[in-house]
């Protein structure tokens, strides 16, 4: 065994190792994106790594390893598992034969997410076991356990970590040198491995009988637990059990239950408590999954106990919990004094507002620039999508009048078209997210006749979520070089007749580019190629001169935040400024220079 | 020893780097050490924080008015995070702001100033640092990280041994950053160590 301190992604990697895991897949999102990166440090070879196109890819990929029997994880953010609800639905009636574990990370808040949605939710709904580590040391060891159940009951497994657990970090011991499992390799067998209506049937009515004694097998699971006594109890999963116990400590004048997995319910467990208990607080994020377990048991066994948390007013319906949340609540559930121990803040002066904003040099902020000046004055929809370009809807670039989920503004452009002819529609998507489900809408573009300008913000990489490579980087997760999946290949061969690249850092050219598009029917598409300034060198810095007129045109066309204003003239940050000279071509008397990256 | 530790600052700050370190030197101290980073859109600009717990602890998050320390890069981002601030606790607070670009667009007169009186108003124990003038002589604000760090184990209030953050230097950072780095954190080591002598 040796000792690392590590985030909770990274415990769930190591973990997956320890259980002997042959084949990981996955797509980069926040808070999941590290467990890929760090099996793929560990890797030596034996495990297949891959950042999938898609979610959905991801999952088919792992079943496909599952089905032969090997152990397979494939890892993803809370929205990608609505990607591969698909193959997820199916498979659950279809069952693995190796240890199949989808992690699918929330994100309460949200704090980079689009929705507050609840995976508990979805392992009831596809009626599969779900796991609710509180903790990255009980990750790493809970992602063991879940590729045993997942064996156990020949079916995927769901692990599902809050932000708060994927990027704690702590120290774990971990398995020295983890050997990845033998398995057999698939045996074909047509009347397991085809879905059809009638298997479908035969085993929705297994799993039904099935789940109620995974339930019971869960009521004896080490991380479900019950702790202390009285008439009073909470429960709490997930993070919010780190929280409580951080109040409660070892306090015992209390019913604590953790509820480690919280479907199939580990009713066994938790009826003794209910049967005991005359009010009972649930403390969790997201939906009110346990608290509903609660009410249905409670109103089966007809007990006098009373239910609190979401739908009773006494937990947040939205957002994160913290631990002085937890504390607050269940120190008024339990009549405690409350502590005085904060700095009275009352009289807090207001604090300035960050919005994120991309980054100083940021090639997207200068596509977006060329895009709306090379449209002024004329009718335009900008529709954006998912990644560091969807900041550019921030003041003063304003140019993401839609932004819904990965691959949208592609589809959603051709939906504003379709209602208004006069204006010019736009969609912005990166390269990652192109892949990953901008394709199929340009074909949806050119098959249905809409007019519209594809954007793509090349800048070879997934930059939002930490800089994983993709089909277009020419390397993958298992460290090989491979041919670059060409995306003006791939447009063409959708049948886009006319596609342009083009440095946006050019601006002059990048406008006339945009311009000369608009004036042309069908679907366009333009590359702004030039690569995220997080990961190449700045190769330059600007700087502004006494000739500065203090107009702020700088400031108010582009908002790069390496530039301020103070006494009355602008001012550049040398140490945000990369040199990428767009606010040179903006400045109307010509008072910035140096060294530029042209 | 049980020592919270609260860092905040701006996306790109470089407090990731200086949670690690203080971490790191904990558990070289033969520390039990759990501890929070805001990574994903936030990075981009926003307000951050590293939660770093030394010692017996359930929540990687550190309650409100428990923290011994704030070690914030950025004054308006020590007040935000005040409420983690125990009552006799310290903060050691960079006086030079980061503004916004939403106030470049609409200045609204956030200097900092404003923050670091009410501070001082608020708590008996800050110390006032200048990114500025503490990192003129290494040529860039990016060592305002491990030298606020040096101002923090100076200042004796961190628990930590000035060596093992060394150590941990030495073996975290990148050779060619390695000997400016040693140096902020030898200059913040005197600035803290100023401050306890007084
Ligand atoms: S990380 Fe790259 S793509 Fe994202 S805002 Fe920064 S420069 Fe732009
Ligand atoms: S050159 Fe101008 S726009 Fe580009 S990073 Fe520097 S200050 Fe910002």
């Amino acid at each position: 065994m040796r000792k690392e301190y590590v985030m909770g992604n990274s415990a769930i990697a190591l973990g997956a190792l320890a259980a002997g895991v042959n084949l990981v897949s996955g797509y980069p999102g926040t808070p999941s994106s590290e467990i890929i990166e760090t099996v793929g440090k560990y890797n030596n070879g034996s495990v297949h790594l891959e950042w999938s196109v898609n979610e959905k890819a991801a999952m088919e990929v792992a079943a496909g390893a599952a089905y032969a029997g090997a152990r397979a994880m494939v890892t993803m953010k809370q929205v990608g598992l609505n990607v591969a609800s698909d193959p997820l639905m199916s498979l659950a009636y279809v069952g693995v034969k190796g240890g199949m574990v989808i992690v699918s990370a929330d994100d309460p808040g949200p704090i980079s997410s689009q929705t507050e949605q609840d995976t508990r939710m979805f392992a009831e709904f596809a009626r599969i076991p779900v796991f609710d580590p509180s903790s990255p040391e009980e990750a790493y060891i809970m992602i063991q356990d879940a590729f045993e159940y997942s064996e156990k009951y020949h079916t995927p497994v769901l692990f599902r970590p809050t932000t708060r657990v994927c990027h704690a970090y702590a120290s774990i011991e971990c398995e020295e040198n983890p050997q990845p499992k033998r398995y057999e390799g698939f045996v074909k067998d047509s009347k397991k491995w085809v879905i059809f209506p009638k298997l479908s049937f035969m085993n929705h009515e297994m799993i039904e009988k099935r789940n109620p004694q995974i339930g019971n097998d869960f009521s004896k699971y080490k991380f479900n637990t019950v702790t202390g006594s009285g008439k009073k109890a909470v429960f709490a999963s997930g993070i919010s059990y780190a929280y409580v116990k951080e109040y409660l400590k070892d306090r015992q004048d209390v019913m604590l239950c953790r509820i480690a997995t919280p479907y199939p319910f580990p009713e066994k467990l938790v009826l003794p408590v209910l049967e005991k208990a005359e009010e009972v607080l649930c403390v969790e994020e997201l939906s009110p999954y346990v608290e509903t377990h609660l009410q249905r048991i409670a109103g089966v066994h007809k007990l006098p106990v009373k239910v609190f948390g979401k739908s009773t007013g006494h937990g947040k319906l939205s957002g994160e919990n913290s631990a002085d949340y937890a504390a607050k609540i269940v120190g008024e559930f339990l009549g405690d004094k409350p502590s005085e121990d904060q700095i009275e803040l009352s009289d807090m002066p207001q604090l300035p507002i960050r919005p994120p904003v991309l980054c100083a040099g940021c090639p997207h902020r200068a596509s977006f620039y060329a895009v709306k000046k090379a449209m002024a004055g004329r009718k335009a929809y900008f529709c954006g999508d998912i990644g560091c370009y969807t900041l550019g809807n921030a003041m003063p670039l304003d140019m993401t009048d839609t932004c819904l989920c990965m691959g949208a503004g592609i589809t959603m452009a051709q939906g504003l078209y379709h209602t208004d002819h006069d204006a010019v529609s736009f969609a912005f998507v990166g390269d990652s997210t192109f892949f990953a489900s901008g394709m199929t809408g340009v074909v949806n573009a050119v098959y249905n006749e809409a007019d519209m300008i594809l954007c793509v913000l090349d800048n070879s990489t997934t930059a939002m979520t930490g800089h994983q490579p993709h089909p277009g980087t020419g390397r993958n997760m298992m460290g090989d070089i491979i041919e670059k999946v060409d995306i003006i290949k791939i447009l063409e061969g959708i049948g886009v007749k006319k596609i342009e690249v083009v440095d946006p850092f050019e601006l002059d050219k990048a406008v006339a580019v945009v311009k000369e598009c608009a004036e042309i029917k069908g679907v366009k598409a333009i590359i702004f190629k030039s690569p995220c300034i997080a990961i190449t060198k700045p190769s330059g810095k600007m700087n502004i001169s006494e000739k500065c007129i203090g107009c702020k045109k700088c400031i108010k066309e582009i908002g790069c935040p390496a530039i301020t204003f103070r006494d009355g003239k602008a001012e550049i940050d040398k140490s945000l400024c990369t040199g990428c000279g767009l606010c040179s071509s903006v400045c109307p008397v010509n008072a910035i220079g140096g060294d530029c990256n042209e | 020893m049980n020592k919270d530790i609260l860092l905040c600052g701006v996306g790109g700050q470089g407090t990731v780097l200086a949670s690690k370190l203080i971490a790191s030197a904990a558990m070289l101290g033969g520390e039990r050490v759990h501890s929070a980073e805001t990574i994903g859109m936030a990075q981009r600009g926003g307000s951050v924080t590293s939660h770093v717990r030394i010692g017996e602890a359930y929540s990687p998050l550190i309650p409100f008015g428990s923290a011994d320390m704030i070690m914030a890069f950025e004054p308006a981002e020590a007040v935000r995070n005040l409420c983690y601030l125990k009552k006799d606790g310290i903060v050691i607070v960079n006086s030079v702001p980061v503004k916004p670009v939403t106030e470049s667009l609409h200045d609204t007169g956030y200097d900092g100033t404003e923050m670091i009186s009410y501070l001082r108003k608020k708590c008996s124990n800050v110390i006032v640092v200048s990114a500025e003038e503490i990192c003129e002589e290494f040529g860039s604000s990016k060592f305002f990280n491990v030298a606020i760090l040096g101002v923090a184990v100076g200042s004796g209030k961190t628990g930590l041994s000035a060596e093992n953050v060394m150590v941990e230097i030495e073996s975290k950072i990148p050779e060619r950053f390695r000997e400016l780095n040693k140096k902020a954190f030898i200059k913040g080591m005197e600035i803290g160590e100023g401050y306890e002598a007084k």
